[in-house]
């Protein structure tokens, strides 16, 4: 008997298998069908559809600009929700944390007006990524001391620290000479600053540098293969003697220092000042965006620009083809769909 | 302060009475809710479903009554085509979570941006709808009760959804403790493997409830956009999709329960709204808005959560695992 007749012969793996890497793509491919026939129903034709969406949020320098801005808090996010989802740690209170973070920022520059910007950016900064941790950090000590599901914890803390930031804006920081429920307006010191004359700014910049870091937290440093390890299988993990729960709240603390940071970023640059709304609910696409990216920097970058040109795209085709803007989110909902239906149909029988 | 307006027993029968009326959209998702939860699923979408719902419903209701020129029966209808509406995203979710196995996380959050943009996108694409008024439902004092002082005014001067809701909170209580169904609906939120060993199925049983909850959430939306508000705005719903989902955590499950959560969020709405209406400057009003989510955690946090969260709650079931 020979070598080869002792090995089993493997089992014949089914057709999926040979589409599963292709499997998100299909998924994209389907989902821009079906929005096409959406727009297509509604009157305009889905091809110059996107086309014009495709120019609008990459067709010239003020295009490109626009999009790369709208990405970085949604980038942001979802790179802290990689490292919280790779420990499977159900995050869902972006939204709430980066809201604590713009306000506790927001504070900073309310209530420092006089300090120089090389003082006051980085305090702002700090304050927002103490906001996002306070308020991630809540949810893991309910979570971990307490054994609430950590779904509802960080759920109902995302509505309690957005509706922080309504009060804080209409009652103690509101601006006595504005007719409106909001703040004045932040100083100049106070808005982070721009990258050469561009519109862009430093937080972009951040932004990138974190899609690195991440990466080498997760699959190059000894906290992330542990991160990864409590991930992987937590009872696994606990046998080989971590401590799940300090690595629980390491990664929720992460996460919610960065959706701090997103939100002290926008604040501080897009909004300007303390508002009753100051979320373009990053924190919940964000989870998606993470999603989509496959919990990978790369991916969620790509992810993020895509998220990001779609609404950007959308707002030219409300204006060219009076396709209403909301088609953006549509198309964001039926990309996801078509990437877990993919997912979900190579997976099957492998 | 204007406490002295506050204090007054019209004031009060005005705060207690809206309520009741600002309750019953979130009730019905909860009960809904309630069962989904209860067989294993947990539908974290629920405000697009009731955005869906809510959407089917008014449009429905509008449509049918600017080409019948009745009124009423096109409101019953669009109600009918709320509950539809939410049945066919319930569906979306099942294949979703049961089928496929998506994360339920996932899958609800994918749900919410699903239903909050469809409905903007559709609300913008059928000019018709943009400043509809429809007459909807109206309301049904009952004879003798509603004439009994102060308590006549808050209690039996509703429209007839209202009577049928508090009816639904009975029927969810028995249907889920008293009868055959309730016990399989449980069992398997707590041992789907057990459920399958007795031969019947996990999948048919998660599909239907599942089905369901979306459901009388789908008909939740459309209680308020066709029955109380009479129009459609966008993110018409405000967050109580999320209020459901916090008020099935805080009733533990249990629809009576429920429903005193449901009338505790409705009282801090009306409330919230009249202090508005005050226009005192200073009231803290988001603090009555919070009061669901906070109280919720305060449940949770002085509570036994592990006692009655049904095991499963959130995890897929593959065939024939133990």
């Amino acid at each position: 008997m020979t070598v080869d007749q002792l090995t089993p012969t493997p089992p014949q793996k089914p057709w999926t298998h040979r589409v599963k890497p292709f499997a998100p793509g299909i998924g994209v491919l389907v989902a821009l069908i079906l929005s096409g026939i959406l727009i297509q129903l509604s009157g305009a034709n889905p091809f110059e559809a996107y086309k014009v969406l495709l120019l609008g949020a990459f067709g010239g320098t003020r295009q490109l600009t626009e999009t790369i801005l709208k990405a970085t808090p949604l980038l942001l996010i979802a790179l802290g929700l990689t490292i919280a989802f790779r420990t499977k740690v159900w995050n869902i209170g972006a939204e709430g944390q980066y809201h604590m973070g713009a306000l506790l920022g927001g504070i900073v520059a309310l209530t420092l007006p006089n300090l120089p910007a090389v003082l006051l950016i980085p305090l702002m900064m700090i304050s927002g990524i103490l906001g996002g941790l306070l308020w991630s950090g809540l949810a893991g000590l309910l979570h971990l001391k307490r054994g609430i599901n950590l779904i509802i914890c960080t759920l109902m803390l995302n509505y309690i620290g957005m509706l922080m930031v309504q009060y804080g804006a209409r009652v103690p920081f509101r601006d006595p000479d504005g007719f409106l429920p909001e703040s004045a307006k932040f100083v100049e010191a106070a808005q982070i600053p721009r990258l050469f004359s561009s519109r862009l700014h430093i937080g972009v910049l951040i932004a990138l540098v974190l899609v690195g870091v991440v990466y080498v937290l997760l699959w190059r440093s000894p906290l992330g293969f542990r991160l990864r390890a409590v991930g992987a299988q937590i009872s696994v993990a606990r046998s080989i003697g971590l401590n799940t729960s300090q690595h629980i709240l390491a990664a929720l603390l992460l996460s919610g220092a960065f959706a701090g940071l997103a939100g002290v970023i926008e604040v501080s640059y897009t909004y300007t000042r303390l508002k009753q709304s100051i979320s373009d609910s990053y924190g919940f696409t964000g989870i998606l965006v993470a999603l989509l990216g496959q919990m990978h920097p790369i991916g969620v970058f790509i992810a993020a620009i895509l998220f990001s040109a779609l609404v950007i795209g959308s707002q030219t085709l409300n204006v060219s083809l009076q396709i209403p803007a909301a088609v953006a989110g549509v198309v964001q909902a039926l990309l996801v769909l078509g990437v877990l239906a993919g997912q979900a149909i190579a997976q099957r029988d492998t | 302060m204007p406490w002295e307006q506050v204090f007054t027993l019209t004031f009060l029968i005005a705060v207690l009475t809206a309520g009741i009326r600002l309750a019953i959209p979130v009730l019905l998702a909860v009960l809904g809710e309630i069962i989904t939860q209860r067989s294993g699923v947990m539908n974290l979408g629920l405000e697009g479903v009731m955005l869906m719902g809510g959407l089917a419903g008014f449009a429905t209701t509008y449509h049918l009554e600017q080409w019948t020129g009745l009124t009423e029966l096109p409101a019953w209808i669009g109600l009918g085509a709320g509950l539809a509406a939410g049945a066919v995203m319930g569906l979306l979710m099942a294949v979703l979570a049961i089928t496929w196995r998506t994360d339920q996380v996932v899958a609800g959050i994918t749900l919410v941006l699903l239903g909050q943009s469809l409905t903007t996108y559709l609300y913008r694409a059928d000019t018709a709808l943009g400043n509809a008024r429809i007459t909807g439902i109206a309301l049904r004092p009952i004879p003798w009760l509603s004439n009994i002082p102060v308590i006549g005014e808050i209690l039996f001067n509703h429209s007839p959804i209202t009577y049928l809701s508090g009816g639904l909170v009975v029927l969810c209580s028995v249907l889920l403790f008293r009868t055959n169904w309730g016990l399989q609906i449980r069992a398997v939120g707590e041992n789907p493997a057990a459920v399958a060993t007795s031969g019947l199925s996990v999948m048919r049983l998660r599909y239907l409830c599942t089905l369901i909850g979306s459901a009388m959430a789908g008909l939740g939306g459309a209680v308020l956009t066709v029955v109380q508000l009479n129009l459609f705005i966008e993110g018409v719903t405000a967050g109580r999709g999320w209020i459901a989902i916090a008020l099935v955590f805080f009733s533990r499950w249990n629809p009576f329960v429920a429903l005193g959560g449901a009338l505790l969020f409705g009282i801090a709405d009306a409330l919230q709204f009249r202090i508005q209406a005050l226009g005192s400057e200073e009231m803290p009003y988001e603090f009555l808005l919070m009061l669901p989510y906070v109280l919720t955690l305060v449940v949770l946090l002085f509570g036994n959560a592990r006692d009655q969260t049904p095991a499963a709650l959130g995890t897929p079931y593959t065939k024939g695992e133990r």
